[in-house]
């Protein structure tokens, strides 16, 4: 079966303001993606080695507390877009296992990009409190300063260098 | 008033969960599970993020304000992110390179590794990565992160202009934004190749 067309960005960027919205009127704060990456990872970390989190000043903010590092809603807002990206993709006929990349580099390339890519947001996400759904996008529907500085910074960057990475992607 | 439930309610976790899936669902819908139409935004050939991202931060803004002007929330009551102004910039400079070659954010990459995408699940690898860095290298990276706080601030605050001026001069450069990039992605199109 062919795959469906995508929805309109504008009546997609409602809904999704809806949703945002909703959010923080039933559970106080917006969307976010990075924080439940990061908690997953520090409570591997913390299993693995319970001496060596409590010994990070950095680990500890998370570990040393009476609730589990992975008992915080974004983790399971993470989990509900896991689901609910695999449901449209079901209903318009997008699941398919596959790399996709420019025809002007291999998929090799493609997935070394990607992996160099993910490292870099893993970072940046961290050093600057969230990511492009936490940080920019919730952070500017509060009004937060940090959200425009996120978001100017974010793709600032990206417009800056888009130059020099031209061939990966057209 | 407003919100509903606190952070560590339990019904905030199954809420949270649901409101997960619809996040997920629009984002895929609106074609955020494609690293080549994402990365269209910088080069001009497919403007889709620029349509949802500001669509959906007017709308979720438009709400809160008219909210907290009928007197059911309060700004105060909501989480809103403190600004560490060099964490931010340098941090969102560093993600900004990671969009550019990785092209995917974290959400949008979690959304195509539900679709199958086999490039999203090796980004997804490279964000734990990159938190575990983050947190083995905190004591290097502290200095930064701890860098130019200064406190929960408001944009409108910080421009000193009102909270009406600043809500809307934004929908007005939005709608530039949106008439604008027409004209751009009408012009690279006839340039570039159809990807």
């Amino acid at each position: 079966m062919k795959e469906k067309k995508y929805m309109n960005p504008y009546l997609a960027g409602f809904l999704l303001g809806l949703i945002m919205l909703s959010a923080f009127v039933l559970t106080g704060s917006g969307l976010g993606a990075s924080g439940a990456m990061k908690r997953s990872v520090i409570s591997c970390v913390d299993k693995i080695s319970h001496e060596h989190t409590s010994n990070s000043e950095f680990y500890s903010k998370y570990t040393n507390k009476e609730t589990h590092p992975m008992k915080n809603k974004l983790v399971f807002l993470v989990f509900g877009v896991l689901i609910g990206g695999f449901i449209s993709g079901a209903v318009s006929n997008r699941l398919k296992l596959k790399i996709e990349h420019s025809p002007k580099i291999t998929s090799k390339t493609r997935i070394i990009m990607a992996s160099i890519g993910g490292i870099l947001f893993g970072i940046g996400s961290q050093i600057g409190r969230g990511c492009t759904s936490g940080a920019a996008l919730s952070g500017m529907a509060t009004l937060s300063t940090a959200g425009f500085i996120s978001m100017i910074s974010i793709f600032g960057t990206g417009y800056l260098l888009a130059y020099f990475f031209k061939k990966f992607w057209i | 008033m407003l919100p509903f439930f606190s952070p560590q309610d339990e019904i905030t976790f199954v809420i949270s969960f649901i409101i997960g899936i619809a996040f997920g669902f629009i984002l895929e819908q609106a074609g955020f599970s494609s690293s080549r139409k994402l990365a269209g935004v910088f080069y001009g050939y497919d403007f889709v993020v620029v349509r949802v991202f500001f669509t959906a931060a007017i709308t979720t803004m438009l709400g809160l304000i008219f909210l907290n002007y009928f007197g059911y929330l309060n700004f105060d009551d909501i989480f809103i992110n403190s600004t560490y102004l060099w964490a931010t910039a340098v941090g969102g400079a560093i993600m900004g390179l990671g969009f550019i070659i990785g092209g995917f954010c974290p959400g949008t990459s979690v959304c195509a590794l539900a679709i199958g995408k086999i490039d999203a699940m090796i980004f997804v690898g490279g964000i734990f990565i990159g938190a575990f860095i983050f947190g083995e290298a905190y004591p290097i990276f502290k200095d930064i992160y701890m860098e130019g706080n200064l406190g929960r601030i408001l944009i409108y605050d910080t421009l000193g202009i009102s909270q009406g001026t600043f809500a809307f001069s934004m929908i007005l450069i939005a709608l530039i934004m949106f008439w604008g990039s027409y004209f751009i992605q009408k012009k690279i199109s006839k340039k570039e190749m159809k990807y």
